[in-house]
């Protein structure tokens, strides 16, 4: 399971890259290998104020619905377009192009709570 | 949720397993879900050719004098019609006209019959059999001796030397590779292909045989995952979810599968009366008309801003592209065509009225 050792992780398995006072939100490689094939995908408003630990997405695949937790409080910034018409992003480059969202943060100290990628590593028992 | 240390074993499982598959709880039974993917399993069997797992599905053979009179009173299709080597998809229904099972039987001898009935329901069925029908007739439980395969695809005749001589739901006693089987030309998805009831400690023999045999043609293991999607395209109703024992076959537009000519069966004054006096709703099938989230069992079905019923099965289809489904709705308000919305989340996308099956073939 890929894991890359930049980035911040929750145990409802979102990615955070830190750029600056942004957080760049995705769902990591364990999540969409659990979730198969993806052909939906929910993102956030842009401007929409979300709340560490709140549900803020949602990514369906063929057999389910799953909520998408935002890993820090802020504002949104930015949304990935791009899942619209090819939410199978999300499946192929979880990392990279099939990032979600981007939040301001409104308290960047709240990363402080988030998983480390050993302590992920560990939570999903790879 | 079912907890794992309950669920039952095909003895298919160590292949699963060995070809990569996602197991998940289903009706009682630790079952895969997919291996590859439910996309390109789909597309597998649409195209090509897909092998299936079907032992979790009951087994009952019912034999003697009295096998035909007996059936003919639980079921509802009329089993009088049926020749040796056929099959017959018919519903069993409780005093109510409710389903208690749909399930598809093959009569083997005149007077043997093998009735392929639900995962979910096999010891519900057997117990109703043994309980409902008036004249005696020996029915055993033969769900833990056999296994069960399905290849599905219009590529899966090319297997078997035997297809020419096998009709479309009819049944046969074949060797395939080696193992000795009912083979059966019968499936749930839609395309040609057969369904194979072997004795289970041969099964992961046979299983790897048509995985090998089939390679050239592009074979795939598919999942329970595949097995939905496949038959939602093709509006084949789930029992449990599009079928109930508190919906009637008249209300789930399978009257053609009720003989109301033969003699007293479960559930016919019910059914007789629905057949005169119509019914209050009906299970339509639907097609999203723009991008929508996925529609999935109990989203409201809007018709005008107002509701009007509840999908009872819904997914993305993967040969369509687009999100479908099935759901009861006032009888009123079914019109093939007719525009409705499906409320996901809080907020409404559009859909139409779709003429069974959804999928249309030949296009």
């Amino acid at each position: 399971m890929n894991i890359p050792k930049n980035l911040k992780y929750t145990k409802s398995h979102e990615w955070v890259r830190v750029e600056g006072n942004t957080a760049v939100v995705g769902i990591t490689d364990h999540a969409q290998n659990e979730l198969t094939d993806v052909v939906y995908v929910e993102v956030p408003t842009v401007g929409a104020r979300i709340e560490a630990g709140k549900e803020c997405a949602v990514v369906e695949s063929v057999k389910a619905a799953s909520d998408i937790y935002a890993p820090v409080s802020g504002d949104v910034a930015a949304v990935n377009e791009e899942l619209s018409n090819t939410p199978e992003l999300l499946n192929q480059d979880p990392y990279g192009k099939g990032w979600m969202f981007t939040i301001t943060m409104s308290d960047p100290g709240e990363l402080g709570e988030l998983l480390s990628p050993d302590d992920y590593a560990h939570h999903i028992g790879a | 949720m079912e907890s794992t240390e309950l669920l039952r074993r095909t003895p298919l499982y160590a292949a699963h397993l060995e070809c990569g598959a996602k197991m998940v709880p289903f009706g009682g039974w630790e079952m895969p879900v997919q291996y590859s993917g439910i996309l390109e399993e789909h597309a597998a069997v649409r195209e090509r050719v897909g092998l299936f797992d079907i032992s979790h599905m009951g087994e009952l053979l019912v034999a003697g004098p009295n096998a035909e009179r007996a059936l003919n009173e639980l079921f509802t299709n009329d089993v009088s019609k049926l020749a040796v080597g056929q099959a017959q998809y018919t519903l069993m229904c409780n005093q109510q006209g409710g389903i208690v099972d749909d399930l598809i039987f093959y009569r083997l001898e005149p007077s043997v019959y093998l009735v392929i009935v639900n995962a979910a329901n096999i010891e519900t069925d057997f117990v109703w059999m043994n309980t409902n029908a008036t004249v005696s007739a020996v029915i055993e439980n033969l769900s833990d001796r056999y296994a069960g395969l399905a290849l599905q695809g219009p590529a899966a005749s090319q297997l078997f030397e035997f297809s020419a001589s096998l009709p479309h739901f009819h049944i046969q006693r074949q060797d395939v590779f080696g193992t000795e089987c009912w083979v059966a030309r019968t499936g749930y998805t839609g395309e040609d292909g057969f369904e194979l009831f072997c004795e289970a400690v041969d099964s992961p023999r046979l299983w790897k045989m048509l995985l090998d045999r089939g390679r050239r043609l592009g074979i795939k293991p598919c999942g329970l995952g595949a097995r939905d999607t496949l038959r939602l395209e093709m509006c084949y109703p789930l029992h449990g979810n599009d079928i109930t024992d508190e919906t009637t076959p008249l209300e789930a537009g399978l009257g053609r599968f009720v003989s109301f000519e033969k003699k007293l069966f479960v559930g016919q004054d019910v059914l007789v009366n629905q057949k005169e006096h119509g019914v209050d709703r009906k299970l339509v099938a639907f097609r999203m008309t723009k991008k929508s989230p996925p529609p999935r069992p109990h989203y409201p079905i809007l018709a005008d801003g107002r509701k009007i019923g509840e999908i009872t099965s819904g997914t993305q289809s993967p040969t369509l592209g687009v999100g479908i489904g099935m759901g009861y709705i006032e009888s009123a308000e079914v019109a093939v065509g007719k525009a409705i919305e499906i409320e996901v989340r809080q907020r409404r996308y559009p859909a139409v009225l779709e003429k069974k099956p959804i999928l249309k073939r030949g296009q």
